[in-house]
């Protein structure tokens, strides 16, 4: 198990570094230029001088490198001042945005409690609704219920996000006028009244998200349950006169979350960058908003970085995922 | 009708007692055979859902394809002085804030988004069908095509392809027109961006596949390759391909129309589903019935392809097929 992780982390190394790559020779290519803003008024020279500190003058190779050394060994270094209060990144050059001319990750720092907050909530729901849905439409599999279950999955994969997030704010916000149809993320929580209120406008980003990641976990712990409920040692359970909840509960639950497991840790990387949309719809300013922002103000130091991010998270939890599998499963052995 | 049909291995081990046939038996033997895609037929019929998302999904195709032919009206058409109009009979779905009829937009958009969807589910379906049969055929192949497979699937396929539409979007406006252009683009970047789980179920079918007798009575008569594969494997692959094919339709239409919400598909005059929802949010206020419409559309066509799949998933699988 233990050479299977390390393997697999050092296959991982090569991956990151080709997808890197990948995003910036797509961003290299990008026609948009970053002095599209800058007045008319000013004269050529002093334009290409800028773009020069913007560090645009190096050749491509010596750029990339740039940016590997600025991400994999300033920024962790940063990290290591803000935690210890060391000072060993003092006076290096950071990834810098062009938009604000601050560094890239002091700004994902600010946006990820957002994200996190309204996503992250979304996703305890999600599961917390899905996982009893999807085991009592496999234990009585054909019943009504698992029709209405099956039916409001198909509908949860069906409606876009950017339609159920509309629909709920012309109900709940245009209509009956229970929930402010805007995140506000300057709410500070101090009393009772302001934490209903981040309550309050948090549920109905939630309930988007959750309907759309409820949708294929159930269908998927529905699935699973139905895989063990016919196996032998099910019979034997029941024949052993336990009772059916524990039958059901404890035998066949256990054995059925093993993939259900490794899926949900499959789709944390999306709790950090996945939902550009609702964040969108609902005006949370959280990660995906700013990688929208960055991509329209052709701010490609802040795409890159953040595309990045999102990219070694996918890597990390599919890692996480294929381990937690062969620790879950003693069935399963990469050795 | 194919190799499957004869060489699967259940088949000879019915149990004994239908293999000594009765009177009523006996003059079963005597019909016709039945074509696969006859029992195909039988079992998509009983799937309720299917059938009525199959015929959901033809009327949808039907509406947008054919419906301008009957409607006159066309969706570029101003018409100020009828702006912002309900529901009529002149105006089945109303007005938007330009006077323009939106059953006609919703019927162009309609064709625009279906299109999108279909081509680049096929791009996509080529795409996947084709590294899965190598890989699962070529054993050199295979390892370099799933890494392939697996550094894709490690992409951030959202971000990417909003970064390629904003990097994109020039030059090929430039080449194709504007129409044209933003086209090809997004059917491009969403086929190159959706092939990998047909390819991997692909993959795995054909490694399957390759170690079945029928292959190597193929191989021993000295068919090559390419004939081995156009004429035995792909034929036996098909039903995979089927299923990812409906459902590459639903998610290329969802991806087309939230690049069209994010401001990064269609251009503000040409209409898409997507687009019409994101320009109708503007009148949320006003006019909520303008968001229901295209939403409406895209969900409904997502629905339809989705029960589709399903039922074409459990009428293609012979283990299921005839119970």
């Amino acid at each position: 198990m233990l050479t299977f992780t390390i393997r697999r982390l050092i296959l991982a190394v090569p991956t990151l570094l080709f997808i890197s790559l990948v995003i910036f020779l797509l961003l290299e290519l990008a026609p948009g230029d970053p002095m599209a803003q800058v007045p008319l008024t000013v004269p050529a020279e002093v334009k290409e001088k800028m773009r020069l500190a913007l560090g645009l003058g190096e050749p491509m190779h010596i750029r990339f490198w740039k940016w590997l050394v600025q991400f994999f060994w300033i920024e962790p270094q940063v990290l290591i001042d803000n935690i210890f209060g060391t000072s060993l990144a003092e006076g290096q050059l950071r990834v810098i945005s062009w938009q604000t001319r601050s560094p890239v990750m002091d700004i994902v720092v600010q946006r990820i409690p957002q994200t996190l907050w309204v996503v992250g909530t979304a996703y305890v729901v999600a599961i917390l609704i899905a996982l009893p849905i999807g085991i009592y439409s496999a234990y009585r599999q054909y019943s009504w219920f698992d029709q209405m279950g099956t039916f409001v999955s198909m509908v949860g994969f069906s409606v876009p996000p950017f339609f159920s997030g509309v629909l709920v704010i012309v109900i709940f916000s245009v209509q009956l006028g229970w929930f402010p149809s805007i995140y506000d993320t300057t709410h500070v929580v101090d009393s009772w009244d302001s934490f209903v209120y981040q309550l309050k406008q948090m549920i109905m980003p939630v309930m988007v998200l959750a309907l759309q990641i409820t949708a294929q976990l159930s269908r998927f712990m529905r699935a699973s349950m139905l895989d063990n409920l016919n196996q032998d040692y099910v019979r034997t359970a029941r024949a052993k006169g336990l009772s059916e909840y524990v039958v059901v509960m404890v035998h066949v639950l256990r054995n059925s979350m093993i993939p259900v497991v490794t899926v949900i840790a499959l789709g944390i990387p999306s709790i950090f960058g996945g939902a550009i949309i609702t964040e969108q719809v609902f005006k949370v300013n959280g990660i995906g908003q700013l990688l929208i922002g960055a991509i329209q103000a052709n701010d490609l130091p802040m795409v890159q970085t953040l595309t990045f991010i999102f990219a070694v998270l996918i890597v990390l939890f599919n890692l996480i995922a294929d381990v937690l599998y062969g620790i879950l499963d003693p069935r399963i052995r990469y050795d | 009708m194919t190799d499957k049909e004869r060489f699967v291995p259940d088949e000879g081990m019915a149990p004994a007692s239908t293999a000594v046939p009765a009177a009523g038996a006996l003059e079963e033997l005597h019909k016709p055979p039945r074509s696969q895609w006859l029992d195909v037929w039988d079992q998509f019929k009983s799937h309720r859902g299917a059938l009525m998302g199959g015929a959901l999904f033809l009327f949808i195709i039907l509406a947008v394809y054919l419906g301008p032919f009957f409607w006159e009206l066309e969706a570029t058409q101003i018409d100020i002085r009828a702006r912002n109009q309900g529901p009529s009979w002149a105006h089945p779905f109303g007005t938007d804030q330009l006077g323009r009829d939106m059953l006609a937009r919703m019927m162009a958009g309609g064709a625009t988004s279906v299109s999108v969807g279909l081509t680049a589910m096929l791009l996509a379906l080529f795409l996947g069908s084709f590294i899965g049969v190598m890989a699962g055929f070529f054993k050199k192949l295979d390892g370099p095509l799933m890494r392939l497979t697996d550094l894709f699937l490690a992409l951030p396929l959202l971000p990417l392809l909003l970064v390629m539409m904003l990097l994109f979007r020039e030059p090929l406006n430039a080449t194709f027109g504007p129409e044209q252009g933003i086209f090809i683009l997004i059917v491009i970047s969403i086929g190159v961006t959706s092939w990998m789980p047909t390819a991997r179920i692909v993959r795995g079918d054909v490694l399957a596949l390759k170690e079945r007798e029928f292959v190597m009575a193929a191989r021993s008569i000295g068919t090559t390759n390419s004939g081995l594969i156009t004429r035995h494997i792909l034929p036996n692959v098909l039903s995979p391909i089927m299923v990812s094919a409906t459902l590459g339709i639903a998610t290329a239409i969802i991806t087309e129309s939230s690049l069209s919400f994010l401001g990064l598909g269609f251009p503000p005059d040409f209409p898409t589903w997507g687009r019409l929802l994101f320009d109708a949010t503007d009148y949320l206020q006003q006019h909520p019935e303008r968001v229901f419409w295209p939403g409406m559309a895209i969900s409904l066509t997502v629905l339809s392809v989705n029960y589709l799949g399903d039922g074409l998933r459990d009428a293609l699988d012979p283990r299921i097929r005839g119970r």
